[in-house]
């Protein structure tokens, strides 16, 4: 009797053994499918020539399907050791512009000096940083690299990592 | 193996082999109701029959309907709309019927909560429903991306963000639900596949799982009665129709549900036709344009009462951001409802008219929810986010006050 109930157990565990490790591989086959492409992950690099830019001038281009703002700062607007990019001696603010509540698409309003995200009504002020409403950080900065007067998106560089490092 | 005999009919030859017969009489001629209920019982059947609805429109505009970024919008409002012979009929009734669908939810569920219709043997009903309301919430969002418009793309964009307030894993978590860094082919093509077979068929298993918990329990009564089904059925049995407190499910319950169904039907046929913009975004027959966000971005009004608890909480507190504060109350707000059976401590089943404290909390509830629905469209600022923050309060007050509401109620204490 003892053995044969033996027996059963073992069939019962070694099942459940097979039947585990099984659904753990199907598991890990399913989540990877739904992992991002190679291709999109490999997403490349964008590079932006700053030399045009005029003081107070804002822009907007994209990368990785996210838009990024770059403003070049005039005297008038207030400067943030901790996050401007330094290109040619002027500063900039370099930023993903998503809101850091909700990912909406904050606008710049030059009369207010301000970003506004009309979602949930997050003021950002000239450098990125929250000043009002539900965002909980600073917009973020996305990795750099300075190439004389030109920036290199997706490319981590010293000065990224300086910036980062302040942050 | 049965006796097999030679069939003397279909029906017969039917029922040697499957047992119809004992099948229709389980499920149909011998399914009791009791009769002392209004109209406000027959919204199962009528979700029933929207749910029929909107898999027939389904199908129809899955025939000219593609889930690519390149396609997707004009195949919407260029093909289905302009080409397709009817093409707009489809479009219509499943739009329509989706907002129709939480009309009749939110009817349903507070029919069950007026009347007590979760406690006492009967919270595997209410928590198999609350599911459902889930799975359909899902349904809907899924379905409402799939003609990639301006509301579409962002509706994904604000949702499958909140995703990334979960600690930790929440950044890399939003890219995998997604598919790539921001919303893009790949997540139209996942929540396509979602919305048009994995939900449904979790939603179908479900609707049988809500049936089936209706069945040992029966359904609830307008005053609560503890009816005995075995005596109440043998007096119907025996003819004694006028006296036994039930009525079968086929023919005489769903007859009457037929009635009103009919009446629900004309009325959602107007809509369809003549008044579908409501459940039509006209900032979404602008094309999705990942960078630009609209100026003023809302959910469906079904969702804009938990989307109000969400931007109710606009200030930090302490070291807690105020982003993470909402995503809380949002999540409990989302749970809540679940715990309604648990919440209630009395064990008094009775219409809420009956229950002085539970019916104040019950028409401040009431109240409250259309206050956050309001203000869920309106712009957030100034006083308006004062409105929300208290409504949100006041949301989380009720459902954390109710165990103390409900907990010294007795039978004759609560009248």
């Amino acid at each position: 009797m003892a053995v044969e109930q033996n027996r059963r157990d073992f069939l019962g565990m070694a099942f459940g053994g097979v039947a585990a490790v099984g659904g753990v591989f199907a598991l890990g086959a399913m989540k990877q499918t739904w992992d991002p492409l190679p291709s999109v992950q490999a997403a490349g690099f964008t590079t932006v020539d700053l030399s045009p830019m005029k003081p107070g001038e804002f822009r907007t281009i994209e990368w990785r399907k996210k838009p990024i703002f770059i403003l070049k700062k005039d005297s008038n607007m207030e400067k943030n050791g901790n996050r401007d990019v330094v290109v040619d001696g002027s500063e900039y603010t370099v930023v993903i512009g998503l809101c850091t509540h909700l990912g909406c698409i904050p606008a710049w309003k030059p009369n207010e000096q301000k970003f506004h995200c009309a979602c949930h009504g997050g003021d950002f002020d000239v450098s990125g940083v929250n000043t009002f409403g539900p965002p909980p950080r600073p917009m973020d900065i996305p990795p750099f690299k300075i190439e004389g007067s030109k920036l290199v998106l997706g490319e981590e560089g010293p000065e990224y990592d300086k910036l980062v490092g302040n942050a | 193996m049965a006796q097999i005999k030679k069939a003397n009919g279909l029906v017969d030859w039917l029922d040697q082999r499957l047992a119809v017969r004992s099948l229709t009489r389980v499920l149909m001629t011998e399914y009791w109701i009791p009769k002392n209920i209004n109209f406000l019982w027959a919204m199962g059947v009528v979700l029933s029959v929207l749910f029929t609805l909107l898999v027939v429109s389904g199908i129809f505009l899955l025939m000219y309907y593609k889930p690519d970024v390149n396609y997707a919008f004009d195949s919407v409002n260029y093909t289905i709309m302009q080409e397709v012979a009817y093409g707009w009929l489809w479009r219509h009734m499943h739009g329509v019927a989706a907002s129709a669908v939480f009309l009749v939810i939110y009817i349903h569920m507070f029919t069950g909560i007026y009347y007590g219709s979760y406690k006492k043997g009967r919270e595997m009903i209410w928590i198999s429903g609350m599911l459902l309301f889930v799975l359909f919430s899902a349904e809907a969002f899924s379905g409402y991306m799939l003609p990639w418009g301006q509301m579409s793309y962002w509706a994904a964009q604000v949702i499958t963000n909140l995703f990334g307030g979960i600690p930790i894993i929440g950044d890399a978590l939003v890219v995998w639900i997604r598919g790539d860094f921001a919303v893009a082919d790949p997540t139209l093509t996942r929540f396509f596949m979602l919305h048009v077979l994995l939900l449904p068929l979790i939603i179908m298993l479900v609707i049988v799982i809500h049936f089936y918990s209706l069945r040992i329990p029966h359904v609830n009564n307008e005053t609560g009665e503890e009816i005995d089904y075995d005596i109440e059925a043998e007096k119907y049995k025996a003819g004694d129709k006028k006296e036994s407190k039930v009525i079968p499910f086929w023919p005489v319950f769903l007859s009457k549900d037929f009635f009103v169904v009919s009446i629900f039907m004309v009325f959602l046929f107007y809509l369809i036709c003549f008044h579908y913009s409501f459940a039509i975004d006209p900032i979404n027959f602008e094309p999705a344009n990942p960078l630009k966000t609209p100026d003023h971005i809302y959910p469906e009004w079904y969702f804009l009462w938990s989307y109000e608890v969400l931007r109710g909480f606009f200030f930090d507190v302490g070291p807690i951001a105020a982003a993470d504060i909402g995503l809380m109350a949002f999540g409990f707000a989302n749970v809540a409802f679940f715990l309604l059976p648990f919440l209630d401590r009395s064990d008094v089943v009775a219409p809420a008219k009956e229950r002085k404290k539970f019916n104040l909390w019950f028409w401040i509830l009431i109240a409250d929810m259309i206050v956050l629905t309001i203000y869920g469209k309106l712009p957030p600022t100034g006083a308006n986010a004062w409105v929300g923050f208290f409504a949100a309060m006041v949301f989380i007050g009720l459902f954390i006050s109710l165990p103390i509401i409900t907990k010294g109620e007795t039978k004759g204490g609560a009248r």
